[in-house]
């Protein structure tokens, strides 16, 4: 089986350098709290991918930390792979940060592998800012060429120094590999299982027989040994995806603005998407194109790790638009006519997976319910703003009211994993936290109370946390005072007392009176209110 | 086992067989009646519903008699058994729920979604026909709408927080029975037909608190359910909403009384 020699140029720390920070100083781009890419100077001081955000600052004190923008990543790389669409046509983006393509013709149009490497990392280079740095890497196969461009840091220097190139001959791929240790395959449980069974480096997994692995990792086990073997990770399919699976749109009036054509492919994304479910397929490399009425055309691959979601797509399509009639020597003419998506490379999607629950007749079909669920969410946030539907996720915090909030929906992947509002995100201790059960009802502002002792004088809290008597009656937003019947508390809180901004004291009272209301009530300021009633 | 002698006499000494073909021959049935697909719920609320479960395309209401709470709670109970089930969730108008209690209760939060306002966009106030208010009723319905096409259980604030009309309940339940959904209105009944099940709460007592010490640990509830069709019964049931272990479990001795319907 032969495989295809490919280039792959790499741009190191890609989110760092798209959201326009310096290389040289300790940044880290993070996303649910937990660090996507980090600057040199920060990786020297420890900080790491997949960190939490609390121990990256532990690691760095002087780190500065920015949000994630996927948005901004793709878009801001469309100058290099445009640069990079002058060499040669069929350019293929792995994710924003690494473009592939196969050597074989360019190679040999530019006279060899090194230059065709250093003349990819000489264009790449001019169109990034000055402190950003280019890898090359040249071998068989896209896994293998990618790895040789991560490990460019001792490479060939090209273009004055800015990009180093690292070209595997033709046939040492699996010496090449085979040092190499199992993390470059990204599949962190089966890397989990390998190292301890004692398989450490590409090379130990290649030496294994394939029916051996096949017997006990499965299809997952399978193409690791494949790439382990410097071979693609699938057999390259022997008949092209049916035709059929292409979708195109019509556009009439020719449209000069990305942002509608965005609004067509997102349909024409939903339309192949369901294509695709309905074959149990789903498209791992995707061809996306647009046609001008002056008859230019401009193509692209993308590829993916997994598949594509609908989202992905519509994404994908934007930044090629983009960079198309913004930027680049070869801007069109005219209005955009047609727009195309042809699936490249088609698998069978992964099975679907029924609830862990019971299988039983009408179990939910979780893949199915959360595609299901983000259509729906689309739409509501279509009538009533991007703002109003929210989805939960843990934090850090004591009260009912803090420790969990609640983040629009359209800023996550709905579908997606996210561990963030999964149980048992937060780790650390909070001391003080209240005790479980937590009120049903948490009223957004708290309603002013009364509490008063048998006296009748209004019950303190002092700075020690002891109230001044004991609460006898309760008066909710100015109504009757009625009895309590039991409480117990207070818990005093004395919350960032080094911020003068931000400092609160307050003690919590739990309440139940005598017509069998419980309420949580919370002293702040000299002044009582129902914080949650315990619906 | 003699040749010949065939399955008869295992059969007559093992009588666990049976129950296991019973069992295996419920989960490869092909077809189910529409009568039957149901989400499951906790275990303690299987009494109190028809069909121990939500019957898919039913509408609940779950309420509380005057002064005295519990409602939620037992709204998101009665959501958990399908959430940890792997369906989706979604709640309309609910601004004040608490999550922390959602999630205790047994609530997948990661399959929760939190629409506080469904009052629909920034219509311009003043307009013709009562201003914001109009723009509040043309979001309701169209929102409760959208979330029943795409989640399994949708919790709606009924009683005074709502803003649907009786025409707009028609409209959503018959949606909700094609799609499979279930609507469940919190806080009291949606206007217009009464719902099929009604879960109200008509005792809830807190323990665990004292003159100054110990905390808030357990509720008894004392939940009725009413309804009508086939589910015509009254029944009365206590549970612990939530128990001294945190989940919703039923209060030993377990006795889920029958009372008589009214004429």
């Amino acid at each position: 089986m032969t495989v295809v020699r490919s280039l792959v140029v790499w741009c190191p720390d890609w989110p760092v350098v798209a959201a326009g920070l310096p290389l040289d100083e300790p940044v880290a781009v993070l996303r649910a709290n937990r660090v996507v890419a980090c600057s040199p100077p920060a990786r020297a001081e420890g900080v790491a991918v997949h960190q939490r955000r609390r121990d990256a600052q532990a690691r760095c004190p002087e780190l500065v930390v920015v949000d994630h923008a996927p948005d901004l990543d793709g878009r801001a790389f469309e100058p290099v792979a445009l640069a990079l669409e002058a060499l040669t046509p069929r350019i293929e983006i792995t994710h924003p940060g690494a473009v592939t393509f196969p050597t074989r013709g360019p190679s040999r149009y530019h006279g060899g592998d090194r230059a065709l490497a250093a003349k990819a990392a000489t264009r790449a280079v001019e169109v990034l800012p000055p402190d950003a740095t280019v890898r090359v890497g040249v071998a068989d196969g896209p896994f293998a060429a990618l790895l040789a461009a991560r490990a460019a840091e001792a490479g060939a220097p090209v273009a004055g120094g800015r990009a180093r190139v690292v070209v595997v001959p033709p046939g040492e791929t699996p010496a090449f590999l085979a040092p190499l240790s199992l993390d470059a395959l990204d599949r962190p449980e089966l890397v989990e299982v390998m190292a301890r069974l004692g398989v450490r480096t590409l090379g130990d997994l290649a030496a294994l027989d394939v029916g051996d692995v096949v017997g006990r990792f499965g299809a997952e086990g399978l193409a690791a040994h494949r790439l382990a073997c410097g071979l693609d990770e699938r057999p390259p399919a022997t008949a092209p995806p049916p035709p059929d699976l292409a979708v195109a749109a019509e556009l009439d009036p020719p449209v000069d603005r990305v942002e509608p054509a965005a609004f067509v492919a997102r349909g024409l994304a939903g339309d192949l998407h369901r294509r695709l479910t309905e074959r149990g397929s789903a498209c791992t490399r995707l061809a996306i194109g647009a046609e001008t009425e002056h008859g230019e055309r401009h193509e692209r691959l993308w590829r993916t790790e997994g598949a594509f979601t609908v989202a992905a797509i519509a994404d994908r399509m934007r930044w090629q638009l983009d960079g198309w009639l913004h930027l680049g020597a070869h801007r069109p003419t005219g209005g955009l006519t047609r727009l195309w998506l042809v699936p490249d490379e088609v698998v069978p999607a992964g099975g679907r997976q029924l609830a862990l629950g019971t299988g039983a007749p009408g179990a939910v079909d979780t893949v199915e319910a959360g595609e299901r669920a983000a259509r729906s969410l689309a739409r509501v946030q279509g009538l009533v703003g991007f703002d109003a539907v929210r989805v939960p996720e843990w934090r850090g915090g004591r009260g009912p009211g803090e420790r969990v909030t609640l983040v629009p929906a359209g800023a996550v992947d709905v579908t997606g994993e996210r561990p963030a509002s999964a149980a048992g995100w937060v780790t650390e201790p909070w001391p003080g936290v209240l005790p479980e059960p937590s009120p049903a009802t948490v009223h957004a502002v708290p309603v002013a109370a009364e509490v008063r002792d048998a006296a009748g004088r209004q019950v303190t809290v002092d700075g020690r946390g002891t109230p001044s008597g004991a609460p006898a009656t309760l008066a909710v937003a100015g109504g009757r005072p009625v009895e309590v019947a039991a409480w117990a508390g207070p818990w005093p809180y004395d919350e960032r007392w080094w911020d003068p901004a931000g400092h609160r004291r307050r003690a919590r009272l739990q309440v139940l009176t005598t017509d069998g209301v419980a309420r949580l009530l919370v002293l702040e300021g000299g002044r009582w209110a129902v914080e949650a009633t315990y619906d | 086992m003699a040749r010949g002698e065939g399955l008869a006499p295992v059969l007559a000494r093992r009588t666990d067989i049976p129950d296991a073909l019973d069992a295996l021959a419920e989960r490869v049935r092909p077809t189910t009646l529409a009568r039957d697909r149901r989400f499951p719920v906790l275990p303690a609320l299987e009494p109190l519903l028809p069909g121990a479960g939500l019957r898919r395309g039913s509408t609940v209401a779950v309420g509380a008699a005057p002064g005295v709470t519990g409602a939620t709670s037992l709204a998101l109970a009665l959501a958990a058994g399908a959430s940890r089930d792997g369906s989706w969730v979604a709640a309309v108008g609910l601004g004040s729920l608490g999550l922390v209690a959602a999630a205790e209760l047994g609530v997948a939060l990661e399959r929760f979604v939190v629409v506080a306002d469904p009052g629909g966009r920034g219509r311009p106030a003043g307009g013709r026909h009562g201003g914001a208010d109009a723009s509040r009723r043309a979001g309701w319905p169209a929102v409760v709408a959208a979330l029943v096409d795409g989640f399994d259980v949708v919790l709606v604030a009924a009683g005074p927080g709502t803003s649907l009309r009786a025409a707009d309940v028609r409209r959503l339940t018959a949606r909700g029975r094609e799609r499979g959904a279930v609507l469940v209105a919190v806080g009291g009944e949606l206007p217009g037909e009464r719902s099929p099940v009604r879960l109200s709460v008509v005792a809830s007592r807190w323990s665990g608190l004292d003159r100054g010490t110990g905390h808030l640990r357990c509720r008894e509830a004392t939940v009725e359910a009413t309804g009508r069709g086939d589910a015509t019964r009254r029944r009365r049931a206590r549970l612990w909403l939530p128990g001294p272990d945190g989940g919703v479990e039923t209060c030993e001795p377990a006795t889920v009384v029958e009372l008589p319907v009214a004429p």
